[in-house]
């Protein structure tokens, strides 16, 4: 699970110093909190065996993490999209954002830890009069920059402010992601999404060949903060920036076919960001299935499972009969779930995977019954991620070794 | 319409030497009435409770023409009368004047909803006094609760205290309209209720010392409105002491920490249990939120079934949190599903369901609109011998019988 904090040190720009960005209450998922000791205690261990590898979480470097901009007209939805995506606001809290006077910088440390700037839509970083932005400081080390165009509005000028960013960019930048999130596309039908879409991308790819630039590195993506769409447009972006990507979908492929998955995700729990799924083709009512699921188990966790028990409730339920540390009662020690659907009793299912991360899969017809060896399967699939994210599990509770098992 | 709530004893009853036990099945009615002014978000809110709407489903609702009637069938023997009434001026001083009688007797409840977002308070606020003389000419005993809504459109920094203030501003107005009924019809006040000896005018606040009011600030965007309805709804199902005793039992023999029981079609709680440990738990607001998660749980299964939205969604569910909680919900009777939230353990998990399956014959009386004693040779109903005494042997699937399939 990803943790949020609002950098103001270093920043390359600031314009006018107004009123900042009223933060929203930010949500942290309490499985953090179980979570935590586990990535301490493995986090030292780590050090003791190889002082270079470690992941030190108390000082955030700004250095090496790929950085995702937001960029675009004022009002066009930028902090209401990073607020939402990233610090659960509820959309319809949106209406009170105030307008960003100043780059508003988000540090999120995550199974990867990456920067969000919210820009001021205001400010036109390539033409200011007073003052002249550092370029590098801002583009060096991006992941991608997020270019947002309200579709409710007339978008000719964002249309126009995004062609000259890309020719700014191209020249020095060419490696540079741009993704253009046609946004607020809640209450447009289908056909005029469709339509804008068509329009903006004729605009821009007309405007870029005139100036002599072809394959610009340039991506479309139909958003609104009202429902999944923006989280999966996201979740594309970001995969994008993970190395090695191909790798872990391999690994969930693999799952899928020895388990009779349908759909299995890759989640970041905090942000319901996939990070990667399995080869079958995309299928937007199974993410957002997955991705509610999610929220259902963020939501128990945090009512019954972020508060401590009493010493006494602990020392009865380790008494007799039971005679056993609670830790050695439970066969798991990872948050583990499933549900059955009344419809085709076609399951879900959601495992922890670490602080960050969750494996949630759709199960086909009738598989609840295998149950037990689904699990086992999960688990040694849970393991190569955890060994794919170089934090593994503390060594005590590691089992024997065994291969995926065959049915 | 519905029989008076205060008798208790309403139709439906097959006459007949009625059991303690036929007393519990009675079908019981309740007459709700929805009334506030027009586009105060009465609709919105009844379908959002008992037809599944979306919040944002509602922006398409059309103002309601008169009485909108509908007949909820809640926990198989409580049946809600709902009449929502449409608020627009013309229907509501027909409510007043020539339907007066019809509308306002033999109300079990009424629910009044105030738009935060209103221009005209005080205009609301006489519409309103006129309501509650009206109530309290024709149905005394009736409980009042009063929504204020669309607090969604309140900055969130100041949304208690603007509750507060509209909160002090309809008690006052309230009492005050208690207080003329009860200067101007003593007698006829008296006559429309034996039980309340007619009472000496209360000069000051403190006036809703003389009729239930309860207060509640809500919005369609969270989970606010479950908190009221629930509100309203547990004074209003019959048996409630009984299952709460069973669930009390359930919960002991279990070792849980804590138990829910929700309604079915709305995903209201109508009956909890806590343990003394669950007791601990900071969220003091985990019911409402459970029935928010769970019923927009409930429409993301739809969506991705494509099954009605009304239709039953999801049959089991558990989680594990590692060492420090499991939980598991399940169907429970034909109207219920229970939600079991207790220690972490394998073993301890494991006889939880178990147990809670073989107990729900014990919960089965919850959904029986009849009266089981007659049509014993049906079967089905064997349930019933165990009613009043506490179940004593929550044992694995051994004694209680098979689980209901
Ligand atoms: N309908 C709709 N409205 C949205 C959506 N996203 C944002 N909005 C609204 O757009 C308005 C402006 O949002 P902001 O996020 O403040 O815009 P911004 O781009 O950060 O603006 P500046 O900070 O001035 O550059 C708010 O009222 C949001 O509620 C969306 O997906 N759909
Ligand atoms: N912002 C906000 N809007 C709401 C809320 N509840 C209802 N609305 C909106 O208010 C409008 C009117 O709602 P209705 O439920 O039709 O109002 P009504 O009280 O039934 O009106 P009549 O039938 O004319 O008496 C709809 O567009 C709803 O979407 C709320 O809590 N917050
Ligand atoms: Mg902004
Ligand atoms: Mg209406």
């Amino acid at each position: 699970m990803s943790s949020a904090s609002t950098e103001d040190d270093d920043v390359p720009a600031d314009t006018t110093g107004g009123p900042s960005l009223p933060r929203p209450i930010r949500f942290i998922s309490p499985a953090t909190l179980n979570l935590h000791r586990v990535y301490e205690q493995n986090r030292q261990r780590l050090q003791k065996k190889d002082g270079s590898k470690v992941p030190d979480p108390t000082t955030p470097q700004t250095k090496g993490k790929p950085r995702l901009l937001l960029m675009g007209q004022r009002r066009s939805g930028k902090s209401s999209i990073s607020s939402v995506v990233f610090h659960k606001l509820p959309p319809s809290e949106t209406l009170f954002l105030e307008s960003t006077a100043r780059i508003q910088k988000d540090s999120l440390n995550s199974f990867m830890e990456f920067q969000v700037w919210d820009f001021p839509g205001q400010i036109d970083i390539f033409d200011n009069p007073n003052f002249t932005f550092d370029m590098d400081a801002i583009f060096g080390e991006i992941g991608a920059l997020i270019w947002v165009i309200d579709a409710q509005d007339d978008y000719l000028e964002a249309v126009a402010r995004l062609n000259s960013t890309i020719l700014h960019l191209y020249r020095s930048y060419p490696h540079i992601n741009i993704e253009v999130f046609i946004h607020k596309v809640d209450g447009l039908s289908d056909d005029y999404r469709l339509d804008i879409q068509r329009d903006v991308t004729i605009r821009i790819q007309d405007e870029l060949s005139d100036q002599g630039v072809e394959n610009a590195p340039v991506n479309f993506h139909l958003t609104s903060i009202y429902n999944h769409s923006i989280f999966e447009a996201f979740s594309k972006v970001i995969q994008k920036l993970i190395p090695r990507l191909g790798q872990l979908e391999a690994m969930l492929t693999n799952l899928c076919r020895t388990c009779r998955f349908e759909k299995a995700y890759l989640f970041d729990v905090n942000t319901k960001i996939y990070i990667a799924t399995d080869n079958t083709p995309e299928d937007m009512a199974s993410y957002e299935i997955c991705s509610d699921y999610v929220d259902v188990i963020i939501d128990f966790t945090e009512v019954y499972g972020s508060w401590p028990r009493s010493q006494q409730w602990r020392e009865r339920l380790e008494g007799e009969p039971w005679s056993q540390p609670l830790e050695e009662q439970v066969a798991c020690e990872w948050a583990e779930s499933g549900m059955v659907l009344a419809d085709a009793r076609r399951p879900i299912m959601l495992r922890e995977v670490d602080r960050f991360l969750a494996l949630v899969a759709i199960m086909k017809e009738g598989s609840y019954d295998k149950m037990p060896q689904i699990n086992m399967n999960v688990d040694v699939v849970v393991k190569g991620l955890t060994e794919f994210f170089e934090i593994t599990k503390p060594k005590e509770v590691v089992g024997p070794a065994q291969g995926l098992a065959s049915p | 319409m519905g029989a008076s709530p205060a008798a208790g004893s309403a139709a439906g009853d097959s006459g007949g030497p009625a059991a303690a036990l036929a007393q519990l099945k009675k079908v019981k009615k309740q007459k709700v009435l929805l009334m506030g002014k027009s586009g105060s978000g009465k609709s919105s809110m009844r379908s959002i409770i008992f037809s599944n709407y979306l919040a944002r489903d509602t922006r398409r609702l059309g103002a309601t023409i008169d009485i909108d009637l509908s007949h909820v069938k809640f926990l198989g023997n409580l049946t809600l009368n709902l009449w929502d009434c449409g608020g627009q001026e013309a229907f509501m001083e027909n409510y007043l004047s020539q339907q007066r009688a019809h509308v306002f007797s033999n109300v079990g409840v009424l629910i009044y909803v105030f738009d935060i977002e209103s221009r005209d308070v005080e205009r609301d606020l006489a519409t309103y006094v006129n309501i509650i003389s009206a109530l309290v000419q024709y149905s005394r005993e009736a409980k009042v609760f009063v929504l204020i809504h669309k607090m969604d459109l309140i900055q969130p920094m100041t949304r208690e205290d603007v509750f507060d203030h509209r909160a002090a501003l309809v008690r006052r107005k309230t009492a005050e309209a208690v207080a003329i009924m009860h200067k101007q019809k003593p007698e006829q006040l008296q006559a429309q209720s034996q039980l309340q000896p007619p009472q000496v005018a209360p000069s000051t606040a403190g006036g809703d010392l003389s009729i239930n009011l309860q207060l509640f600030a809500t919005s369609i965007w969270d989970q606010s409105l479950y908190k009221a309805w629930a509100s309203i709804i547990h004074d209003l199902v019959p048996n409630l002491s009984v299952i709460e005793a069973q669930l009390a039992s359930l919960g002991l023999a279990i070792d849980a920490d804590e138990i829910l029981l929700f309604e079915r079609t709305s995903f209201l709680v109508v009956s909890k249990w806590t343990s003394r440990e669950g007791e601990r738990n900071p969220y003091g607001d985990r019911f409402e939120r459970m029935s928010n998660i769970l019923k927009s749980w409930k429409h993301t299964c739809s969506k991705y079934t494509g099954t009605p939205r009304n239709a039953e969604q999801f049959s089991d569910f558990e989680y594990k949190m590692g060492a420090t909680f499991s939980m598991f919900a399940t169907k429970f009777t034909t109207n219920t599903y229970i939600l079991v939230c207790m220690p972490p353990g394998e073993a301890r998990f494991n006889s939880a369901k178990l147990n809670v399956a073989a107990a729900r014959p014990w919960f089965r009386f919850l959904d029986g609109p009849v009266v089981p004693a007659q049509s014993a040779a049906g079967g089905g109903m064997s349930s019933s011998q165990v009613l009043g005494s506490t179940p004593s042997g929550y044992s694995g699937e051994a004694s209680v019988g098979a689980p209901e399939n």
